[in-house]
């Protein structure tokens, strides 16, 4: 924010417009072309089917609870790779970031083999307490979280990273204990950039399809969240298809408007 | 380092270039999803009868294929695992002539190898304490399930219901799900791995897979129709399915 300007407003080389502009076209034209092929009029009803409410209610629920789990398991991790001095660390800071690069269907085929019957976790946990995760909502929330982490901890471990330790450590030197440093100066620290990544998990969280379908399978009101019901009605009934996936839009952009100025905040800090 | 890329580079291209810069005509067939091995098959054979065609087959859900074709993808033969779905594609006018019989497929319940669980019928899919998949109502295989569940008046409890009747075997065949499902003609293409369990009456509710040449197909299309239909019948029946009716 306090970087000197390089170069004066307005002397943006002529050769970046074209690509540019073609660049902002392949963003916006596709849901241009979305909003042209909508079926305005029977809009209300075809959002307010049962299993669009049905996916609607669930999508909502388990990315809220993805992203709660996201923040309290995600914050210490992110704090725990920005602070620590452990050897390895580093090493750890990208298995983290592997679901962000991760085809989403093979994190499922990943989950199922681990936590599926035939995985070493899953068997394990059928065994002992007779839980099966597959085809589950709660396996549709561990497919999300395994999905989202990433973001939120990549915004967290940035921003520590930005903001440095200094002020943490003149609250040491002033006798804090560090679970006080934690509360009272690394988490206030930290808010904007939590803010952000607790928007983008969320965002990733309700878009998730792959791990989903892979690890959940796909049974309305159970494990069908909206992208899933996108998927199945596309097949049946576009008209449907077409107007979920604008209600995802609207989302969406919903998401981008709430949390834009902070999360821009969040990566620049 | 460079030498390396670039020699990474010329390999790629030069495999690349092995399978598709030859002079091959191409004929483009969407598949319904149980018919991946048969079909698998009858394209090789056809291949050799014709080694200047290149057949490429899509498998996935008859109603998939169907919404695809609906938006101007291009295939030059469709087959369909129920009639019901071809008819739909005709109506929109994507079809060259009639589309023609050339199978027909029946249900049964693919499980654990061994049947651990000692399932005998239709009656155990309403077990709560099994897991069990089938395919979802819109697709042919899924329609089929529910008529023949209705017939047996069982109330199932599936806990997936898949796009397409290949996912629910992979289901059974990782051991996620205790039983599927599927067609009988699944289960013969995997019997290494699953058991099937016989449905009795299963044959009362047959779908009939018709085959069709579509709009702008070139000649090659009928060939492959009719390769399908009379040559085709061998492989068909080795695969489990039916005659047509």
């Amino acid at each position: 924010m306090t970087a000197k300007r390089l170069a004066p407003a307005g002397r943006v080389p002529r050769v970046l417009w074209l690509p540019a502009a073609l660049a902002l076209a392949l963003v916006t034209l596709p849901v241009v072309g979305l909003l042209l092929r909508t079926d305005y009029a029977r809009l209300p009803s075809l959002l307010t089917s049962a299993a669009s409410l049905h996916a609607l209610r669930l999508s909502l629920s388990t990315a809220a609870l993805s992203t709660v789990l996201c923040v309290l398991l995600g914050v210490p991790l992110a704090v725990v790779l920005a602070r620590s001095a452990l050897r390895g660390v580093r090493v750890l800071r990208a298995v983290v970031l592997l679901p962000l690069v991760l085809p989403p269907v093979v994190g499922g085929f990943a989950l199922l083999y681990t936590l599926g019957r035939t995985g070493f976790v899953g068997y394990l946990l059928d065994v002992t307490t007779g839980i099966q995760v597959p085809f589950t909502t709660g396996a549709v929330v561990i497919a999300q979280t395994f999905v989202a982490m990433p973001f939120l901890v990549v915004s967290v471990e940035g921003a520590l990273r930005a903001t440095g330790e200094d002020y943490e450590r003149v609250a040491a030197t002033l006798g804090a204990r560090p679970s006080t440093v934690f509360s009272r100066v690394t988490c206030p620290l930290l808010l904007p950039a939590l803010g952000s990544g607790v928007v983008l998990s969320f965002a990733r969280a309700l878009g998730e399809f792959g791990a989903t379908i892979t690890f959940a399978g796909s049974l309305e009101g159970v494990t069908r969240t909206l992208p899933l019901e996108v998927y199945n009605q596309a097949s049946v009934n576009i008209d449907s298809a077409v107007a979920l996936s604008l209600l995802l839009i609207v989302i969406a952009i919903l998401v981008i408007v709430v949390a834009r100025p902070r999360s821009i905040e969040g990566v620049r800090a | 380092m460079y030498k390396v890329t670039a020699a990474v580079l010329v390999a790629l291209l030069a495999l690349s270039g092995c399978t598709t810069a030859s002079s091959k005509e191409t004929l483009t067939v969407f598949a319904a999803s149980s018919l991946t091995e048969v079909f698998g098959t009858l394209e090789q054979r056809f291949e050799r009868a014709h080694p200047e065609v290149d057949v490429q087959i899509s498998y996935d859900g008859s109603s998939t294929l169907a919404e695809q074709l609906a938006q101007g993808a291009s295939a030059d033969v469709f087959a369909s695992a129920d009639a019901k779905i071809m008819s739909e594609v005709a109506r929109k006018g994507l079809v060259e002539g009639a589309p023609k019989p050339f199978a027909t497929n029946a249900l049964t319940i693919a499980v654990q190898q061994g049947n651990p669980l000692g399932i005998t019928g239709l009656s155990d899919l309403a077990r709560e304490e099994l897991t069990t998949v089938a395919c979802q109502p819109q697709v042919p295989c899924g329609n089929a399930a529910r008529e023949l569940l209705a017939r047996h008046g069982v109330t199932p409890s599936f806990d997936s219901e898949e796009s397409e009747v290949k996912s629910v075997m992979s289901k059974v065949l990782i051991g996620e799900a205790d039983a599927g499902l599927v067609y009988v003609t699944d289960v013969l293409a995997d019997s290494d791995n699953v058991d099937g369990v016989t449905i009795p009456g299963a044959k009362q509710v047959r779908n009939t897979y018709p085959i069709a040449t579509l709009d702008d197909a070139g000649p090659l299309a009928d060939d492959f129709q009719r390769y399908v239909i009379e040559q085709g019948q061998g492989a068909l029946r080795s695969a489990g399915f039916g005659p047509p009716r």
